[in-house]
């Protein structure tokens, strides 16, 4: 056979022998470097591996009206989740999976598969926020489709169809932005935070501290023990001093129309109701809000997500002529001035004319009383020029104009009172003398926000005692809590009391019988108040514009009520925009007002506090109201006047039916459970 | 020519070790799955061991003279068997590696292909007379075992196909390989990387890339090396808990990472306990391959041991993380039939060579 006699070389095979040596203690070595050596690393890195922190959520503070009622709540939402044992076709699955989640399958598919590349022990979230239904297919169905879990949080529910939506706000993920910012530097991507209203205002009060669960996984995320617990600790409820019972009679009063209602305890200045049109449904961002949904809402041209009650900015039309009233009176030059209103006067060489005219009448002699009741324009033209802007400006500036009220809700804006300074600053321009007339009138650069009508006005209505608004009354924050305070919570405008009974006596003449023709008496209810329409766009724009601007820019409707005239319990300032019907800004206040009352009839607190003439209920109420009808002036020259005065009554039915009294803001039972 | 074949010249001692370390083996597949859905594993190891063990008997009565004999008609075989993959295989993972069997199994040819390209260079390196290799044996040596390296590259099957590579060297290095040609296998290898590279499967590379930076993704491709490297490492000297292998957290504990699993659990101690055991193998079977009757039995029993070796290289290396992943599992501890049969073949071959080591 072959050369069996020729060995192989007995060299080569012990140097065969010498190389598997070698490979030996080299693998001997890779198990010393990894078990002797780095061994204390290792093994910490499979403790890492075997113990994952899970987050526990801490629920967030409920938010409460000034009698505990509830109106934000949270409710308990799952997430489906699939996890990825290696033991199921996923694929196969998927059939199944969708329609017990209400899915489409091949969306499932395409979940599953764009998340393959993730390691296998994290879980994919399949579908947020799950019906009752779908979470009961997933119990029933734990031995088919082991791969399906479903994991807890706490969710906002909020008061359902935009109920109050602007004041409470709503919250969001925390973005990388704000994570930037020091104010957010412990919070962790992942945390819900307020984004607006009270919801931002009061976030650290709100937020709770999650805490934190040591739990056992293996390498599917499945949770094989439990280690240790760390509990959460759930945010602090939140008291508003928003009355519920009020809100909702504000939030009917504005019958869809856009616009804003703010009622306010001037004495405190406690926020007992707030509304803003049109609104947006917080709910619909407490999942997740689509793009286009979040577009929509921005672009829209009504704005719903601007809080209009301390963000819009608009002429305060005739409603500014009592803060004109308190100037003039303080200044020593109201109580004499005398004027022939003729349907107008010259200032400055132009002409400036009075609501008045639209109805073919004239005023006639005017003093200080029958100029606020009448609202007559030439009055406060011959007013605001003896004044001149800087003391218009002063007194108005000290009623809390052209700045933020304080009031503890995000975003407030300023407005604007213009002045010889402002002017120059603003517009490197010099203040004409006739911008000054327009200004009297509540015209002009002047801008104003309901929430600074209604301060203002009652304070006047107050005896000058101006007050920080605000919806949470710092007492009944938590102790660690400390409240942004912006400015003084208390300011005293000097006023003499005579000038005060005039202002007020004479807004109640607004609503007295023996005032103007059709003004009607309001039984048992001291009510006073004053009207103002405001132009958006000058008069001689709008003439420009023809019928399309007439149609387009119809003037804004404003109405400041106080309750009772004197020290008023209750201001309320509605805003109706583009409100063609001047009536119906006063009719909108009136029904807050009726909402007031009669709840304060049914306190059994105030029946026995002297008031006793409520006791008895009567059938009707007759209330009174002046507003003034824009769009019925014509050829006004520009920034000239253009109100036209109208009166009227109305009848409240009170003992028809109790009003029901709300347990809860709508939508949020007392379950906490979300109604579908 | 007469023969003399008796079981008292049987290898025992090696037989007793190789069965220490598939016990061992059993243990840890057993430890691994017990609360899996691979639970019971470890009693189909036994029945493969045991059926193993059956064969390598078998394999020692054939005389392996006559198997190198007709090995040319296995080569032929071999290779056919390996284009039948190719055309009619079962698709799995994106490879053709199996054929479908009546009766339902699967058969991969890969591993009895390199049972007969052990045979091959054997015979093809016995019938040189000359002391030095010449150039045109080297590229006939180099030709036997390319041709199916590359068909089972194509499968593709980089891991087994490079452990035909270990035979084709011990061959041409036994058989009197020069440094020139040494420097040229060197050359080759070095031109062939980039060709290689440019071949490589996304997954390839992607193990390939995490294996030299296994930090820089440890989530995703590097995540089957890291986790290894905590089972290893948390075993300390004297062993652990095993988290990772029970946690499921290191990747299939029953087969390629049995090391992985087995260093957690038994520690430095235990693990260099089981590389002595491979080691005595290895010794004892260099000593037969030593004392073998002619050259053609030290070639068959040096392919073993060249193909052990590279086992375990790989695999080990792999578990410490020297090595990239390639999936060659760790012969006679891996749970596995295919590979636990091979072994036993191949120690078969080694018994019968050593079993006929006094014939004339």
């Amino acid at each position: 056979m072959f050369g069996r006699d020729e060995k192989v070389s007995a060299i080569r095979l012990t140097a065969a022998q010498y190389l598997i040596l070698a490979i030996f203690l080299t693998l001997a070595y890779g198990l010393w470097r990894l078990q002797v050596m780095q061994s204390g690393y290792y093994a910490s890195a499979a403790e890492k591996n075997r113990i994952r922190n899970v987050p526990i959520l801490a629920p967030r503070g409920k938010i409460l009206d000034r009698e505990g009622r509830i109106i934000v709540d949270n409710y308990p939402s799952f997430s489906a989740l699939v996890l990825r044992d290696t033991s199921r076709d996923l694929n196969a699955d998927a059939d199944l999976i969708a329609q017990g989640l209400h899915m489409d399958a091949n969306e499932v598919r395409m979940h599953i598969r764009h998340f393959a590349s993730l390691p296998q022990y994290q879980p994919i979230f399949l579908k947020e926020d799950i019906t009752p239904d779908e979470l009961a297919f997933i119990d029933a169905h734990r031995n088919e489709l082991p791969e399906l879990d479903t994991i807890m949080a706490h969710r906002r529910l909020y008061p359902r169809n935009g109920f109050m939506a602007h004041l409470i706000g709503y919250v969001g993920e925390v973005t990388e932005d704000m994570l930037n910012q020091p104010q957010f530097e412990l919070y962790n991507p992942g945390d819900v935070v307020g984004v607006s209203g009270v919801e931002r205002q009061y976030n650290t009060a709100l937020m709770g501290k999650n805490g934190s669960r040591q739990a056992l996984v293996n390498s599917h995320g499945r949770e094989v023990g439990r280690l240790g617990e760390t509990a959460a600790v759930p945010g602090n409820q939140l008291k508003l001093t928003v009355d519920l019972d009020l809100q909702i009679a504000a939030e009917e009063a504005l019958e869809g129309r856009n616009g804003a209602i703010i009622a306010m305890d001037p004495r405190t200045g406690e926020i007992l109701a707030m509304v803003s049109r049109p609104t947006f449904d917080p709910n619909d961002f407490a999942v997740r809000v689509s793009r286009e949904e979040w577009n929509k809402l921005v672009t829209d041209e009504d704005h719903p997500l601007l809080n209009k009650a301390i963000q819009a900015q608009l002429a305060p039309g005739s409603t500014f002529k009592i803060i004109m009233a308190a100037a003039g009176l303080q200044e020593g030059i109201a109580q004499d001035l005398h004027v022939n209103c003729t349907g107008g006067a010259e200032f400055y060489g132009r002409y400036f004319k009075c609501w008045v005219v639209a109805e073919h009448r004239v005023h006639g002699e005017v003093d200080i009383t029958k100029g606020i009741y009448q609202s007559c324009d030439v009055f406060f033209y011959t007013l605001a020029e003896k004044l001149g802007i800087e003391r218009i400006a002063k007194y108005a500036t000290m009623f809390g104009l052209g700045q933020k009220t304080g009031v503890d809700l995000p975003q407030e804006v300023s407005g604007v009172m213009p002045s010889e300074e402002w002017k120059i600053r603003n517009f490197k321009q010099k203040w004409f003398a006739g911008e000054t007339i327009s200004v009297g009138i509540g015209q002009g650069a002047v801008a104003a926000t309901p929430i600074q009508m209604a301060r203002a006005i009652g304070a006047i209505a107050s005896g000058g005692r101006l007050v920080r608004p605000h919806v949470a009354n710092p007492t009944d924050l938590p102790a660690n809590l400390i409240p942004a305070s912006n400015g003084a919570d208390e300011v005293m405008v000097p006023m003499d009391p005579h000038n005060w009974e005039i202002i007020t006596d004479a807004m109640a003449d607004v609503v007295n019988p023996g005032g103007t023709a059709a003004l009607s008496h309001l039984q048992d209810i001291d009510f006073a108040g004053k009207t103002g329409s405001a132009q958006t766009i000058s008069n001689a724009l709008k003439a420009k514009l023809g019928a399309a601007g007439k149609a387009n820019f119809k003037d804004n409707g404003w109405f400041v009520g106080v309750e009772p005239r004197r020290n008023p319990e209750i201001v309320v300032c509605t805003l109706l925009e583009e409100g063609e019907h001047g009536y119906l800004a006063a009719r909108t206040a009136a029904k807050v007002v009726k909402a007031y009352v009669e709840k304060q009839h049914r306190l059994p607190n105030k029946m026995a506090n002297g008031k006793a003439a409520h006791a008895a209920p009567k059938e009707r109420i007759e209330m009174a109201g002046v507003w003034n009808a824009p769009g019925e002036t014509e050829q006004n020259s520009d920034g000239g006047a253009n109100d036209s005065l109208h009166a009227g009554h109305f009848f409240l039915d009170l003992s028809k039916k109790s009003l029901p009294v709300a347990t809860t803001a709508p939508g949020i039972a007392s379950t906490g459970y979300r109604v579908p | 020519m007469s023969r003399y074949v008796s079981y008292r010249d049987f290898d025992w001692l090696l037989l007793i070790f190789v069965l220490m370390i598939c016990g061992l083996g059993v243990m840890e597949i057993h430890s691994a799955t017990v609360h899996t859905k691979f639970a019971g594993a470890h009693v189909r190891q036994i029945y493969w061991v045991l059926g193993g063990v059956g064969a390598m008997f078998l394999m020692s009565l054939v005389n392996y003279q006559i198997l190198l004999d007709r090995i040319h008609w296995f080569y032929i075989a071999a290779v056919a068997s390996l284009m039948g993959v190719l055309l009619f295989g079962q698709k799995y993972l994106g490879a053709r590696r199996w054929i479908k069997m009546p009766g339902g199994n699967h058969f991969q040819p890969s591993e009895w292909v390199k049972l007969i390209l052990i045979l091959a260079v054997a015979k093809y390196f016995a019938e040189m007379h000359q002391r030095d290799l010449s150039w045109s044996d080297f590229m006939k040596a180099g030709a036997i075992v390319g041709i199916p390296m590359l068909m089972v590259l194509a499968q593709p099957d980089l891991g087994t196909s490079l452990t035909y590579l270990p035979v084709a060297l011990m061959g041409l290095f036994l058989g009197g390989l020069h440094w020139k040609q040494a420097a040229l296998v060197v050359f080759l290898a070095a031109l062939c990387m980039p060709v290689a590279w440019h071949h490589l499967k996304d997954y390839q590379k992607a193990r390939l890339a995490s294996f030299l930076e296994p930090d820089a993704d440890p989530q995703g491709s590097g995540y089957q090396v890291e986790q290894s490297k905590i089972a290893v490492g948390s075993g300390g000297i004297w062993g652990g808990k095993g988290s990772q292998t029970h946690g499921a957290f290191l990747p299939v504990p029953q087969t390629d990472f049995i090391f992985a699993a087995f260093a957690e659990e038994h520690g430095f101690v235990g693990a260099l306990g089981v590389l002595l055991l491979y080691f005595i193998v290895l010794m004892r079977l260099t000593q037969n391959a030593q004392t073998a009757p002619d050259r053609a039995g030290t070639f068959v029993v040096m392919g073993v041991v060249a193909v052990l070796s590279f086992h375990i290289l790989v695999n080990v290396g792999m578990v410490v993380g020297f090595m990239p992943v390639t999936g060659i599992p760790l012969p006679l501890m891996s749970y596995g039939g295919s590979s636990v049969l091979f072994m036993f073949l191949a120690l078969g071959m080694v018994m019968n060579v050593r079993m006929r080591r006094f014939v004339n």
